[in-house]
């Protein structure tokens, strides 16, 4: 749904302000967004300065430095810490992209401002709701399709078959890109979505999969599919590098294919 | 709000449509056509702005002059209509606002590009003479 402005219960106030330890060497400041819903306030900006000279280069060094040393009410998702579970993924500095793999230095200005992902119900601080996300993503029905009975040892693909699935095997679904999609904010719950859809061309180009025309049935509609018009905001954020974007042409260019 | 329906049911909605490849082709195929249409008609304004009005009727009534400019109206108001559609499908959510304005966006494309062509036939059918 477009809303240009925020629903009044989600304008972001000013927060509270924690100053750094004493002889910290070196400071740096950090625009948190935070919001408790079992206060029933609207949710407000923290800002921590803190001293970067005590914890590690990236952003989610930094913030988990926020929690165990000035504000332990910080909520924020992580695990793998190094760009392979997609948990936590954030906007930092106006960006979508994931806290373990950018650098706090990296971020332009002097104030590090973090938010969580875009256009998404937000559960607490840091961590929004993604269910739907995950819901569209078990819609495409991402498993092999077959109407063969399984072969006795294994499904066989050539080399270059094989090599057709790179570029989208690698997407640890963090939501970056569909959550930097403005078709996706203005139509979510009938756009597919950059992540769902590359999934979506992944199964699609599987030389083994037998549902191709099933798979792209169940994509041919104008919200579904159709809502791309290559804005490239998801080939922009993607933090492991992949092109969403050209993965729906392709899709696009599928369906053009079997009309043609 | 249907509070009790699963995830699933959600993300499935409605289903496909099944369609949405032929106004994709049909977006891309006008907008290839307008590309040449437009580049004449460009060449053909700037030659008429210095003809007369008999110079400039004689000019429609060549039929290939007559037909290139039908084409060029009948494409154009396609390609908006097309265009149009995909800017309200993005922006307008309320299912009732949306049936509107899509219905209002056919009828005027329709009414403007028939004018249109209806005008360049009257010229070009008369033979240039009033």
């Amino acid at each position: 749904m477009v809303e240009l402005t925020l629903p009044k219960n989600s304008v972001v106030g000013k927060g509270k302000h924690f100053p750094a330890p004493e002889g910290a060497k070196k400071v740096k400041t950090f625009r948190v967004y935070r919001y408790d819903p079992e206060t029933g306030q609207n949710p407000r900006w923290d800002t921590y300065d803190v001293a970067v000279d005590q914890c590690g280069p990236m952003v989610l060094d930094a913030i988990i430095h926020i929690k165990n040393t000035m504000d332990p009410s910080l909520t924020f998702r992580r695990s793998c810490r190094e760009g392979v579970c997609g948990s936590c993924a954030m906007n930092i500095g106006g960006r979508n992209t994931l806290a373990c793999t950018h650098a706090w230095e990296d971020t332009p200005g002097a104030v590090v401002q973090i938010s969580p992902l875009p256009h998404q119900p937000v559960i607490k601080d840091l961590v929004p709701d993604l269910t739907q996300f995950f819901a569209q993503y078990a819609e495409i029905e991402p498993w092999l399709h077959t109407d063969t009975p399984a072969p006795e040892k294994e499904w066989k693909q050539s080399i270059e078959d094989r090599s057709k699935l790179d570029g989208l095997y690698e997407c640890i679904l963090c939501a970056c890109c569909s959550t930097s999609c403005p078709s996706y904010w203005w139509n979510s719950e009938k756009f597919m979505g950059p992540a769902a859809l590359l999934h979506a061309y992944r199964w699609l180009i599987d030389s083994r999969d037998e549902a191709t025309g099933e798979r792209l049935d169940a994509l041919e509609d104008p919200f579904k599919l159709y809502r791309c018009h290559t804005i490239m905001n998801c080939a922009q954020v993607c933090p492991k590098g992949l092109n969403p974007a050209k993965a729906i042409a392709e899709i696009k260019k599928m369906m053009a294919e079997r009309l043609i | 709000m249907s509070g009790f329906r699963t995830d699933h049911s959600r993300a499935r909605g409605l289903g496909a449509a099944k369609h949405g490849a032929g106004h994709w082709i049909g977006e891309r195929v006008s907008a290839i056509a307008l590309a040449p249409l437009s580049l004449w008609a460009i060449y053909a304004v700037l030659w008429l702005a210095r003809a007369d009005f008999y110079t400039a009727s004689a000019w429609l009534g060549n039929p290939l002059n007559a037909v290139l400019v039908s084409l060029l109206l009948l494409t154009a108001f396609w390609h908006m209509h097309a265009g149009m559609r995909v800017i309200v499908e993005d922006y307008i959510h309320t299912t009732f606002s949306k049936a509107v304005l899509l219905v209002l966006n056919l009828f005027v494309c329709v009414l403007v590009g028939g004018l249109g062509l209806f005008a360049v036939l009257k010229v070009a059918l008369s033979g240039g003479v009033f």
